[in-house]
């Protein structure tokens, strides 16, 4: 199919796309009027049961902490699946990370970028952690968290260079850190099975004071692993891409 | 109007993000329209769950029962961004070991080279 063509056909559904979205639309309670009843029904008792005060952590990690199980082993599967597909290929050889050329005359990092990568690193990981422990109060989450950890890392590596980067983050441990993290999150579903409980129950006691960061029982646990999940896991895929460009070279050289 | 105007942003993102996909002449750019026709998936959840006049789910600071938007399709798109995220990095290396197999990272020449 040439290009032109492939316009034409996408132009064509595009008209029967338009044609259902604006039946669809008419039906629609419109924007600013959500009527639906479950969500309501959860703002109605999550503070009173979970003692979370944020609440779309509370379903993520407590009502639908079933589906975020599923989520965060996407992530998992998708960090095993760059390593799996950015595997060495036949006839590719990698270098070692040193320099092979040592008298060659490399620019090196400008003062300003080390000074600055330098600078954030300590405020991110703090922020990261902040993130990824508060989850039951403010909106933020291991998600959030987790990212804002790892960025700590590509810090790392704008200041330094591959190697300092690699010491930072060994393949091997943050493999281990990985698993732990989304191990943890199925294990802590687990401990509610073997107390006699539907798996995922926050088993754990919830505090009394809604909002704070030791409240919320299970909901902050699991936070927490989810955290060092997406931490690792995104480690893991910036490392692979980072070693994709600079160690993997075509050739027996 | 303004009772289905999100909703119509919601159509042109897609629309537009698809035909990006549709008419790409390099990977890379392909995935970037791809992250677009996601991106109107945020809209939509978002939108869809707005209530006029409420606050954001978080009572830290403001008294219980006050009237909040629906959280559920917030944790959604939550799990939506980061579905998306390690989709993109999935894709991304596809797009590098297609180059080194390929030499071309034109959708267009990868189908005719394999049929």
């Amino acid at each position: 199919m040439t290009p032109g063509q492939r316009r034409w056909v996408f132009l064509l559904a595009g008209i029967g796309f338009v044609a259902f979205f604006l039946w669809g639309l008419s039906g629609l309670p419109g924007f600013g009027n959500y009527p639906g009843p479950y969500g309501p029904a959860i703002l109605r008792v999550a503070v009173a049961q979970t003692r979370a005060t944020g609440v779309v952590s509370a379903i993520n990690f407590d009502y639908r902490g079933f589906d975020t199980v599923g989520e965060e082993f996407i992530l998992f599967a998708a960090a095993a699946g760059v390593s799996v597909v950015l595997r060495r290929l036949r006839g590719e050889q990698e270098r070692s990370a040193l320099d092979q050329a040592a008298d060659r005359h490399v620019p090196s990092t400008s003062g300003a970028v080390r000074m600055m990568a330098l600078f954030f690193t300590g405020p991110v990981v703090v922020a990261g952690w902040w993130l990824a422990s508060h989850a039951q109060t403010s909106p933020s989450g291991g998600f959030q968290g987790g990212v804002v950890l790892a960025t700590a890392f590509v810090l790392i590596y704008l200041a330094g260079e591959f190697l300092v980067f690699k010491r930072f983050s060994p393949v091997t441990l943050t493999d281990v850190v990985e698993a732990v993290g989304a191990g943890g999150f199925a294990a802590v579903g687990l401990s509610a099975v073997l107390m006699g409980l539907p798996y995922l129950t926050n088993f754990l006691p919830l505090g009394q004071i809604p909002g704070a960061v030791s409240s919320s029982g299970t909901i902050a646990l699991i936070s927490f692993f989810v955290g060092v999940e997406v931490a690792a896991a995104f480690i893991l895929i910036v490392g692979e891409l980072l070693e994709q460009t600079l160690l993997i070279r075509r050739g027996d050289s | 109007m303004m009772s289905v105007f999100p909703f119509i942003v919601v159509a042109w993102i897609l629309a537009v993000g698809l035909y990006g996909v549709v008419t790409s002449r390099h990977l890379v750019h392909q995935i970037i329209c791809l992250i677009v026709v996601q991106s109107s998936t945020y809209v939509l959840l978002l939108a869809v769950g707005y209530v006029t006049g409420a606050v954001a789910p978080y009572y830290f600071d403001v008294p219980d029962h006050t009237p909040a938007v629906d959280p559920v399709v917030q944790a959604l798109a939550l799990t939506d961004v980061v579905v998306e995220a390690a989709v993109t990095a999935l894709l991304l290396s596809f797009a590098i070991q297609a180059h080194k197999r390929f030499g071309t990272l034109d959708p267009q020449e990868l189908v005719s080279l394999k049929g």
